[in-house]
């Protein structure tokens, strides 16, 4: 994963409440089994007047001309909320962007940004709304956006924190504790043997 | 024959201990506890996996490329509901163009990850969030995730089930943990008694039309009063289904007699649920959670959306209230206008939402006998799964359905979403049983509003959105 520490971009509003992840990347953009060849179909409800031939609509923010390369979303209350598709984070990813600002956000979308390098900011209404179509700095390490001569402080929890700086896999993190999950495991398959599927009077 | 655990008797003054009174989650939560992360967060241990065809090969192959095995296959199950075709006769083509793909490389990757797959002809195939209660594969106490957001469904049946992304399941396959803040709690209170033609999925629909989409956000929400206590197992599913609609990390339902009466004996459950561990599953007297919610359901009436969210609800004999003009736009109702008597296009009783023989049972018993309304340019019903389509079947609800007008489907998620392919007519206007009015959610262009399968029936009937206690059924 691609590690998060700062970046500088334009900041494009998308200040509607309850963005979901249909619209980010409708099922029908979907179209196989891998994880790229999405960010074609990013927003494609409000980003083309006719999806199928792809003619974009003037109006959609990340078609305007100062959109161009951005990397910074802002956006409403409750991003991401639906479907857990993380092909929303993919797209997202794969178009450029590299951080939401919001209100507030989803939490299975959330944590699919934290597994992807994207990084969720939450802040206040008020801050976002006056940060659109600025140039933003971003500093995870810091915990600050600087937005002209206004500084925000954000807060994210330490393991997201450490994840995005580092660029860490959570897998390979997690391997690492095996002994402990294999000790567990074997208390808890005496304690609650019905949750262990491989039992032989199980197999029919 | 399921036992209760013997009544809980009063501990020995000598045996009393200083613990504080806990909230199920917490004891499910304490009881998965594996080990604290470098960072703070904790791994807790998943007991099961649900993947379905849609977000499963992908899963799947990404974990092969990496070289990384499924830990305990044998946790872990697939199914095909989201892209199948539901039209009689189904193979592996669908209407969706490339559709087949999905299919193909689940039934691949699914074999060679050995872990057990309910096939498109299986005769346990079905929505996941129904088939895996059907089959005990949810168990009470259980942690389960799933690539799908409506897994909170799960929780009915007294288990921690909650929708994740694609990395979040191959990080639970190939480790058997997820690492993971302790999610905050709340308790939403239902007291009182239901009114005749109110159900589970107006509670849902009234919760969230009060508090918000975002109201439940990231909190587990406990369910439970004495309106949630009558309810049987199929409604309570119906009413966590929607927590994700909430925000919600999940929410979820005590156990309790009927839970265990009702899944005693399915393939993969005990046959007996004996003994104080059943019994402790249950938050304690006492026990305190981040927030509060307390509803009187004697209050509330059939509810139907008006915008393009959820939240955007109101009581069936209701108007619409001012919202934000986008969502006026897109479904073409002012502020003002009387939600009843709005003509559709489309019905739609399905998903895992109202999918269930309790759901289809009501739905028949308003149509019997009669016909849906000739501007009933498409209705639907599909079975949430395989073994509802032939329970249905034997009480000749499928022939109920089809007189009055409506197509009887095999199972699977069908037009909940559009997934390309079959669906409805350009700009119709639709009366679901589903969980998202989302813009396109059911196509480009089409309007949804979400209701009970009562509702929707009446609907039907009607040609126009109508209050199912004025119909006689």
């Amino acid at each position: 994963m691609t590690p998060f520490t700062t970046l500088t971009s334009i900041a494009v509003p998308l200040l509607r409440d309850n963005v979901d992840t249909d619209t980010i990347i409708p099922s029908r953009e979907m179209r196989s089994t891998g994880r790229t060849g999405l960010a074609d179909g990013l927003f494609a409800p409000w980003r083309y007047i006719d999806a199928e031939a792809r003619t974009p609509d003037p109006d959609f923010t990340l078609n305007q001309p100062a959109a161009i390369g951005a990397a910074i979303l802002l956006g409403g209350a409750n991003f991401g909320c639906g479907s857990s598709r993380e092909h929303a984070v993919w797209a997202l990813r794969e178009y450029g962007i590299r951080c939401i600002v919001a209100e507030s956000f989803a939490p299975i979308f959330r944590a699919n940004c934290i597994r992807n390098g994207l990084l969720p900011i939450e802040l206040g209404g008020d801050a976002i709304r006056a940060m659109q179509w600025h140039d933003v700095n971003v500093d995870l390490a810091a915990g600050q956006l600087r937005d002209g001569t206004v500084i925000h402080t954000f807060t994210i929890e330490p393991e997201p924190r450490e994840m995005l700086l580092e660029g860490l896999d959570a897998i390979d993190l997690t391997l690492k504790q095996l002994p402990a999950i294999d000790t567990w495991t074997q208390t808890d398959r005496i304690a609650r043997p019905w949750v262990y599927l491989d039992r032989p009077e199980k197999i029919a | 024959m399921a036992a209760m655990p013997g009544a809980r008797r009063p501990l020995a003054k000598s045996r009393m201990t200083i613990a504080l009174p806990r909230t199920l989650v917490d004891k499910i939560w304490d009881a998965h506890y594996v080990a604290d992360t470098a960072s703070g967060a904790a791994l807790i241990a998943i007991d099961r996996v649900f993947l379905h065809e849609r977000t499963g090969a992908s899963a799947l192959k990404s974990m092969a490329t990496a070289g990384r095995p499924v830990r305990d296959p044998a946790r872990v199950f697939a199914v095909m509901d989201h892209i199948v075709d539901t039209r009689p006769g189904r193979g592996d083509t669908t209407t969706m163009q490339g559709g087949s793909a999905f299919i193909t490389e689940t039934r691949s990757a699914a074999h060679d990850a050995g872990i057990t797959l309910f096939d498109v002809t299986d005769r346990d195939q079905g929505i996941t969030h129904v088939i895996s209660p059907e089959l005990g594969i949810v168990l009470p106490g259980l942690t389960l995730v799933a690539p799908d957001s409506h897994t909170c469904t799960q929780g009915a049946l007294g288990a921690l089930a909650w929708g994740i992304g694609s990395s979040e399941a191959e990080h639970a396959m190939a480790t058997g943990v997820l690492r993971m803040a302790r999610p905050k709690t709340m308790r939403v209170t239902f007291d009182g008694r239901l009114s005749p033609g109110v159900t589970a999925k107006d509670m849902a629909l009234a919760l969230i039309a009060q508090y918000g989409s975002g109201g439940g956000a990231g909190h587990v929400v406990e369910f439970t009063g004495s309106a949630v206590r009558a309810l049987r197992i199929e409604a309570r599913m119906t009413l966590c289904n929607m927590a994700t609609e909430f925000a919600a990390m999940t929410g979820i339902i005590a156990p309790d007699e009927e839970t265990y009466s009702w899944l005693a004996g399915r393939r993969y459950a005990p046959e007996i649920f004996e003994g104080p561990y059943w019994a402790s599953l249950i938050t304690d007297e006492g026990a305190t959670f981040d927030r509060e919610i307390m509803i009187d359901a004697s209050t509330l009436a059939p509810m139907v959306t008006w915008g393009t969210s959820p939240e955007q609800a109101i009581p069936i004999d209701g108007t619409v209230p001012q919202g934000p003009a986008r969502a006026h736009d897109y479904i073409g109702l002012d502020a003002g206008a009387r939600i009843e008597g709005t003509p559709i296009d489309a019905a739609f009783i399905g998903s895992c939402t109202n999918s269930r023989l309790s759901d289809l049972r009501r739905a028949a018993a308003l149509l019997r006998g009669k016909h849906i309304s000739p501007a009933i340019r498409t209705a639907l019903v599909v079975p949430g799964s395989s073994s509802v389509k032939r329970a249905a079947e034997a009480e000749g609800l499928d022939k109920v359905f089809i007189a009055a007008g409506f197509q009887w489907r095999e199972s699977g998620c069908s037009l909940c979403f559009y997934a390309g392919g079959e669906g409805f007519t350009p700009g119709s206007r639709t009366i679901s049983s589903t969980n998202r009015n989302f813009e396109g959610r059911q196509g480009p262009g089409i309007r949804t509003h979400i209701a009970s399968p009562e509702t929707v029936a009446a609907s039907a009937l009607a040609g126009a959105i109508a209050d199912p206690r004025k119909i006689a059924g």
